[in-house]
């Protein structure tokens, strides 16, 4: 079996290793044929999110993946490359705090089954940098906050135990729900299964409760084309 | 003159980030450093729950006690355990404050489940990934309290002031760009987790794991603790070595063989469940996991993350199929010794989480215990480490300069020393020989030859290089530094496991299968001028 990492051709001749995952693969090669070779791991479990990288072309968990013969293992993408599969991912800290993903105020709400439940998923998220990779309009702009920030911001949003919604929705606007084009990329390779687009969708439906708009909308108003007759004077 | 942070916490985990959150009320400048980046540490993995009685009008805090003093094989710490236990409630709602999402039941109160060695369902949770939860929810409320994250910085050695036993600071080497560098601090806490990764490729623990600052420490006459002690938790993924959460049996699973015939009250502490697990896997049968009876709704609904993994990893399906288990390291309840305080007997030193003895677990810890620990001690430590920032007026780093030097020279001779055998050969029989040797079962001769192997590899490392020489994410350079100390640590560990010629709970001396009166106390180990002491603490 050969796979290809990072540009170089790896053969794995022992058959058992066609069984295994590609962290444990990643590992049986830096110790016997790359010492070079880098990448991050943790808990070999699929919960820690460090082991993320990209598998022909789509993001998976190293620790999770099988690896097949001809597969092409590539860094994580969006996000500046290191070492080898080791990317720079500082991202999360400054996209967590653009995005006021914290409980800010806590309320004095009785907390329900189905309260928990509306966050359950949500809280699933193991911050691997997936969805970043995944995602187009991060890579047209790079100032755009985080599929994952977002996500966690409706988390918290959706939180019967938060008071201050309305920071949380007003620091999700520029570069944020409005710029998405939902075309679901993220939610195809969450590792934790979580509805990101959806997520999305509900913190736009929540902004627009609280009196925002869609800009993009307004942009295409506000142009000079003419649609002829306007009593409205929209 | 450098920066001076007040308080500076090595380590990201649950109890890292408490102390970090508890540090900020009493004290400004707050940094935590870790070799790993925030979230991924072991606390993720921790799934099954966290314990505390709520109601007691159904369960007692001296139950709670008392379970943990049972566990703890008499040489639990009366003081400390009454606090945590004393405290736990108030824990849970500090998190539940801060935001994790605990599980509620119908009464819209936190849900508990039962957990083995414990009395009554105390065991509040979060469906099964607790650890996570908890985890996330701090590191959320740690980045609103604007806390400064040093990410991928592994700790190569303290700064001490010698003559008056005090910490200073820490050298760091950068893992992202390989730059060597001195951070100091009034107080610094060490919350860097356990040593359970020693048993490479036998543990149920992140890569993570290696305890090097444990060695670290010991070196600058930081005294240890109960090293002997290690948790093997009785369910792991055969092959991976994946945990299985205690939860899978608290909620009704069965252990089964091959014949399908139950052979242990599933729920007895996890040293007695594991060893009988062991038993029968020695003698050449299987040991499964079975939780077909239970259905599938209740299997998804209360350990999701249980299904998921164990059909991510073994293409099984837990209402549908047995599932293969075998014991693994998985905790280690020994570590740096610390009073009730969070002190170490270093000034200005504190640790706190797994990498600390709190004598709260004693020879074997209580599934539902470890969270309860990292987060109260942790809470505890950084609230301390907090106000004795307010003694210290003066601070002085020039004195320093040197040592910085020395540590770049020492990294410097790893980049041009022979690299004629590899490591991580050595690593990788290193976890094998201490699973078999210093594992479930223990008896001298044993365990004086893998000491005796130990130091042949020690004396060998000098022909054990490396190969990347890189200064850029040089992994094969960090896991070359955590080698070196792995092997120190394990000397301690097994001294510690010979110097206990008794069993008590996870140490099992087939050798000296009773407890003895006069080992019934906790076992301390220092250095000093390169010679380690192994005494007990009477």
């Amino acid at each position: 079996m050969q796979i290809k990492i990072c540009d170089i051709l790896y053969t794995l001749e022992d058959k058992k290793e066609s069984n295994q995952n590609l962290l444990s693969i990643l590992f049986t090669i830096k110790h016997t044929t790359n010492r070079t070779l880098s990448f991050r791991s943790g808990c070999k479990s699929g919960v820690c999110g460090s082991c993320a990288v990209v598998v022909n072309g789509v993001e998976k968990l190293a620790c999770k993946t099988i690896v097949k013969d001809n597969d092409t293992i590539t860094p994580l993408k969006n996000l500046q490359v290191i070492k080898d599969l080791v990317v720079d991912i500082k991202n999360k800290n400054l996209s967590l705090q653009k995005s006021h993903a914290q409980l800010q105020s806590k309320s004095k709400e009785i907390i329900s089954i189905e309260d928990v439940k509306k966050i359950d998923r949500e809280s699933n998220c193991i911050l691997c940098n997936s969805c970043v990779s995944a995602c187009p309009v991060y890579y047209l702009n790079p100032n755009f906050i985080d599929p994952f920030a977002l996500m966690r911001t409706y988390r918290y949003v959706n939180d019967v135990k938060e008071n201050n919604i309305i920071t949380k929705l007003a620091a999700v606007q520029d570069n944020g729900i409005w710029d998405c084009t939902l075309c679901g990329n993220c939610n195809m390779v969450c590792p934790s299964h979580i509805d990101i687009k959806g997520d999305i969708e509900q913190l736009r439906n929540k902004s627009a409760q609280f009196g925002y708009n869609n800009p993009n909308i307004n942009i295409g108003f506000n142009t000079n084309l003419d649609f002829g007759f306007n009593p409205n004077n929209f | 003159m450098e920066l001076v942070y007040d308080v500076l916490i090595i380590g990201n985990g649950g109890a890292g980030l408490s102390a970090a959150l508890e540090a900020k009320k009493y004290s400004d400048n707050i940094i935590v450093v870790s070799k790993t980046t925030p979230t991924s540490s072991q606390t993720s993995q921790a799934q099954g729950g966290i314990n505390a009685v709520l109601n007691s009008q159904i369960d007692s805090i001296s139950n709670h006690i008392g379970d943990t003093k049972k566990a703890a094989n008499q040489i639990g710490d009366n003081e400390t355990i009454t606090y945590m236990c004393e405290n736990a409630a108030d824990t849970i709602k500090w998190l539940d404050d801060l935001g994790v999402p605990f599980s509620r039941d119908e009464n819209n109160t936190i849900k508990k489940r039962n957990f083995g060695g414990a009395s009554f369902p105390r065991t509040c949770y979060s469906s099964d990934y607790t650890g996570l939860k908890i985890l996330h929810t701090l590191y959320d409320t740690c980045l609103k309290e604007n806390i400064t994250f040093i990410d991928e910085h592994l700790v190569l050695n303290f700064i001490k002031d010698n003559e008056n036993n005090t910490i200073k600071g820490i050298t760091v080497l950068n893992i992202l760009d390989g730059v060597i560098s001195q951070i100091f601090a009034k107080s610094i806490i060490i919350a860097s987790g356990g040593y359970a990764g020693l048993y490479h490729n036998y543990t149920t623990n992140s890569t993570a794991t290696t305890g090097e600052i444990l060695n670290i420490a010991l070196n600058i006459g930081c005294e240890l603790e109960n090293m002997e002690f290690v948790q093997f938790h009785p369910t792991s993924l055969k092959e991976s070595r994946i945990l299985i959460s205690e939860s899978a049996r608290g909620e009704g699973g069965y252990l089964i063989d091959q014949n399908e015939n139950r052979f242990i009250d599933e729920l007895k502490p996890r040293d007695e469940v594991s060893r009988a697990i062991y038993t029968k896997i020695e003698k050449g049968d299987k040991i499964y996991l079975d939780l077909r009876h239970l259905g599938i709704e209740k299997i998804k609904e209360s350990m999701p993350q249980e299904y998921n993994i164990i059909y991510d990893f073994t293409r099984l399906k837990l209402e549908n199929d047995l599932i293969e288990i075998t014991p693994s390291a998985h905790y280690t309840m020994g570590g740096i010794k610390v009073d009730i305080n969070s002190k170490t007997n270093i000034n200005n030193l504190f640790a706190c989480g797994e990498c600390a003895s709190n004598r709260v677990h004693g020879a074997n810890r209580l599934g539902g215990n470890s969270l309860l620990e990292i987060i109260t001690f942790g809470r505890v430590a950084g609230k301390n480490a907090g106000l004795n920032t307010h003694n210290i007026t003066s601070f002085n780093t020039k004195d320093y300069q040197l040592l910085l030097l020395e540590e770049q020279t020492k990294i410097s001779n790893i980049y041009t020393q022979p690299n004629t055998m590899n490591f991580q050969d050595i690593k990788i029989e290193l976890g094998k020989q201490l699973f078999n040797n210093v594992g479930l079962y223990r008896e001298e001769k044993k365990l004086q030859s893998i000491l005796g192997k130990i130091k042949k590899w020690i004396v060998s490392t000098k022909d054990m290089g490396i190969t990347d020489k890189s200064t850029i994410y040089n992994t094969d350079l960090k896991e070359y530094i955590e080698f070196k100390n792995m092997l120190d640590l394990s000397l301690v560990l097994i001294t510690s496991a010979l110097n206990r010629k008794e069993s008590r709970g996870a140490h099992y001396r087939i050798d000296h299968l009773e407890s003895k009166k006069e080992f019934e106390c906790s076992s301390k180990v220092s250095k000093l001028d390169n010679n380690l002491k192994v005494e007990l603490c009477k």
